[in-house]
């Protein structure tokens, strides 16, 4: 409102940077737009062979079509389903586990140098054995993602735990309070940023684990839709399912991301960034 | 195995203990790390004693002596050598390929504004796809061969590779890099003297986790179809129901992946001294 | 300030609510280094006792054994008629650190204990030091002299009648730390709890102790009263002057 008042010199100082902030703010986007309309044009044109990089407008239509017959959907809930039974068994065993380890010695003593060996088999190896003990139905996919999910969970919650400011545990104890607690108001929140920087680690490798496992035996979720796909070369549909990994990626990002921003709130990095927000 | 949460690993040091340093002598220290191999050793001692007594046949989960006698085997008739030395190659190939990337993109993002405006947010989004994901495509794309797989690899260590270095350089301190022009060093004697140490631990880390997932993506990359290498000894070992043969190629994939770290690492050590000797400093 | 009601009550009037500390024979050895060697000590309830002496010279150590935090290797430990054997609630700490829980809001951090109506009784502790209005805030946006009157809130909300410090202004600039002298002095006088400050400040001892302790090699060496009125001019005050001379050559 006030900008009428301004002289036109002042005006277009104000102008300047606002025009160069919006460049700014297109140059991330230059790229992939420039991408996509060569792309959609190279395959229209024919120069590229649509077998092996269907047009974006193919891959479009791919969408719109497996949205309708449900199979998208089917597909990617079976899939998210074992991810999500997966993270919860796995996961919550490498977070208990961490934290038995983490506050107790004995634990540690006793379970920690057998979790570090077994951490450095890739786990991918053990789908065909685990396959040979549970055959090829859900128990297998979720036992995946299990063991995938538990090792972050575990070793980064052990961490936490062991890296809580001892100054503060000692004035808790001081001060008076019992072992829950310090528990609840010293360790845990304590431990807390490294226990979600373990579960951002999770969630990548829940999804990974999945596919693999989806991709070798399974007759429904999506990395069984894109292998299928693939064997009947429908490219578009192959396109379309790292599509949709790539979405259900970020979404897990995204909520890990909004976990942290409320769960660290006191954390001073978290602050400034709040308080930069116009 | 996780390798991407390798870097977060709790540090040997970072491991406080209750007790006052200097407390625990050697031999405490000996005895936890005995105790430590109990609960395995112990497990795979009973399971081998059940095994033999006719509790359980072993035959889904074969007791201790069936897998080494295994590995003895595949030792003897040189089938374990050739196809470790195929998935060696496929993963140093991989990663060689990935390494180089990430480093001279990382380096081009890292160093200017434009170029990472431009770059860094397609970089960004690819991230979020599980490189995994890609398997069907390549294989569409390069052929069901050596291109795919080893492309595969590379893509897995591609990310963590550049991610490292372009932040590492990104929160090289300004600080740190005036003291160059304080001492008046030449341009390529402060990216020499300043700028390579100060990003070389990033680095480093990066190089170890993009190696940790090379080591995971060949598993998956040999299982999408494989006439060879210790992925196909996996499938082979599957189909045939063959439980000691997985477990052999197993172990045997654990060992090359932690033994190519220790190279890595060590190889590593001589550029980092002087990182320890900070926190050696009484 | 509420404090201001009671300026001029002399010293040890409120003593009631301040308990003896007694030390008798008290050794404490960490493996082959013997930090304090058959140490006698009696602070009668109320007084205000600094003790000062070189680094490493076993001052933590000896508030440590009052607290209950650490046992003694000899001797014993008495507060009032009861030996100290564990934490005792009666008893309230001050760390070198303000030690602030950095997830727990300022006023959470002061009822950290937490217990029957804790928000009302930590909101009037923060009254108490100066800190009106600011229970809701995170401890990071706070500053260093601000951070130290919340640690010293905490450790008075639960009313305690030993206040022990360690060195709690050794880290805040010479300006906050005169505030800080004042605040603990208005404190202390209204109060009357027995307190003992640890400081390398020798004239911190003397602007606010009773009696000055000088810690050597694990013994006292040398016990000064100072019999200066309360509350003290912080400078040239030529017998203050005189006494520190005094502390300075038997550190
Ligand atoms: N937990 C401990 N274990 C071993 N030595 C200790 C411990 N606490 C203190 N010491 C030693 O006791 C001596 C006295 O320490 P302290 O009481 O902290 O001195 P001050 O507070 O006077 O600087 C020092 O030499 C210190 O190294
Ligand atoms: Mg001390």
């Amino acid at each position: 409102m006030t900008v009428e008042a301004l002289s036109p010199a002042r005006r277009a100082e104000r102008t300047r940077p606002s025009l160069a902030r919006f460049g700014r703010a297109l140059a991330p986007w230059a790229l992939p737009i420039l991408i996509l309309v060569v792309w959609e044009i190279a395959a229209r044109a024919g120069l590229v062979n649509a077998r092996l990089l269907p047009a974006p407008s193919t891959i479009a239509s791919a969408f719109w079509r497996s949205l309708q017959d449900g199979s998208l959907i089917a597909n990617t809930w079976a899939s998210t389903k074992r991810a999500l039974i997966g993270l919860l068994i796995g996961g919550g065993l490498g977070f208990l586990g961490g934290l038995a380890t983490g506050l107790w010695r004995p634990a540690e003593t006793l379970l920690d140098s057998t979790v570090q060996m077994i951490r450095n088999i890739p786990h991918l190896a053990l789908i065909p054995l685990v396959i040979l003990w549970f055959g090829i139905g859900e128990t297998a996919k979720i036992f995946l993602v299990a063991i995938g999910v538990f090792f972050p969970l575990y070793i980064n919650t052990f961490h936490g735990v062991r890296t809580v400011d001892r100054q503060l545990v000692e004035m808790a104890e001081v001060y008076g309070l019992d072992r829950r607690a310090r528990l609840s108001r010293i360790i845990l929140p304590g431990a807390l940023p490294s226990i979600l920087v373990g579960l951002r680690y999770a969630l990548g490798l829940m999804w990974l684990t999945l596919i693999v496992a989806e991709t070798i035996s399974a007759t429904s979720g999506l990395g069984y839709m894109t292998m299928n796909a693939r064997e009947f070369l429908q490219t578009d549909v192959v396109i379309l399912g790292i599509l949709v990994y790539a979405l259900l990626g970020k979404l897990a990002d995204w909520a890990t991301k909004a976990i942290e921003r409320r769960a660290l709130s006191w954390h001073p990095a978290y602050q400034i960034a709040r308080e930069n927000k116009p | 195995m996780s390798a991407a949460s390798q870097s977060f690993e709790a540090p040997a040091e970072a491991r406080t203990s209750a007790a006052p340093a200097g407390r625990r002598s050697g031999r405490a220290v000996s005895a936890r790390l005995l105790l430590g191999v109990v609960l395995p050793l112990g497990l795979g001692l009973v399971w081998e004693a059940v095994v033999a007594s006719g509790f359980a046949s072993g035959r889904l989960m074969p007791p201790p002596s069936r897998v080494i006698a295994e590995l003895v085997r595949l030792a003897s008739t040189g089938a374990l050598w050739e196809h470790s030395l195929i998935t060696l190659s496929r993963v140093l190939g991989g990663f060689a390929g990935g390494a180089v990337a990430g480093i001279a993109l990382g380096v081009l993002t890292g160093t200017s504004r434009l170029l990472r405006d431009l770059l860094d947010p397609s970089f960004q989004a690819l991230r979020s796809i599980p490189s995994i994901a890609w398997v069907p495509l390549f294989i569409l794309w390069l052929g069901i061969f050596e291109a795919s797989k080893v492309t595969l690899i590379a893509v897995g260590v591609f990310f963590p590779v550049y991610l490292g270095v372009s932040s590492a350089l990104m929160s090289v301190d300004r600080r740190t890099a005036e003291v160059g022009r304080i001492f008046r060093l030449s341009r390529l004697a402060t990216v020499r003297r300043i700028l390579l140490p100060s990003i070389l631990p990033a680095t480093v880390v990066a190089l170890r986790t993009g190696l940790g997932l090379g080591w995971m993506f060949v598993v998956a990359a040999e299982f999408m179809g494989a006439s060879s290498g210790l992925g196909y000894l996996l499938v082979d070992g599957q189909q045939l129901g063959k439980p000691t043969q997985i477990l052999a190629a197993i172990l045997t994939f654990a060992v090359l992946g932690k033994a190519t770290d220790a190279i890595l690492a060590s190889l590593a050590a001589p550029f980092l001294r002087w990182q320890d000797s900070v926190g050696e400093a009484p | 300030m509420s404090l201001a009601v009671q300026r001029d009550v002399a010293p040890g009037a409120a003593g009631a609510a301040g308990l003896p500390i007694r030390l008798a024979g008290v050794s404490k050895s960490f493996g082959e280094t013997e930090v304090l060697r058959r140490f006698d000590l009696h602070i009668p309830a109320g007084q205000f006792v600094a003790v000062v002496g070189r680094s490493g010279g076993g001052k933590s150590t000896l508030l440590r054994l009052v607290s209950g935090l650490d046992q003694p290797s000899g001797g014993r430990v008495m507060i009032g008629e009861r030996a100290v054997t564990s934490l005792d609630p009666a008893v309230r700490l001050l760390f070198q650190e303000a030690r602030l829980v950095p997830w727990q809001r300022v006023v959470e951090n002061v009822g950290i204990a937490r217990g029957e109506n804790w928000r009302e009784r930590a909101l009037q502790a923060l009254r108490d030091v100066g800190l009106d209005g600011r229970g809701d805030e995170w401890p990071s946006v706070l500053s260093g002299g601000q951070r130290q009157r919340v640690a010293l809130a905490r450790a008075l909300v639960s009313r305690p009648n030993i206040l022990l410090l360690d060195e709690p202004f050794g880290a805040l600039d010479a300006l906050t730390r005169i505030e800080m002298h004042r605040l603990l002095d208005g404190i202390w006088r209204e109060r009357g709890f027995t307190t003992v400050l640890i400081t390398h400040d020798v004239a911190e001892a003397v602007a606010l102790a009773d009696r000055v302790i000088v810690l050597r090699e694990g013994r006292v060496a040398l016990d000064l009263p100072v019999d200066l009125e309360h509350p003290r001019a912080e400078l040239a005050d030529p017998r203050a002057a005189e006494l520190q001379k005094q502390i300075l050559a038997a550190v």
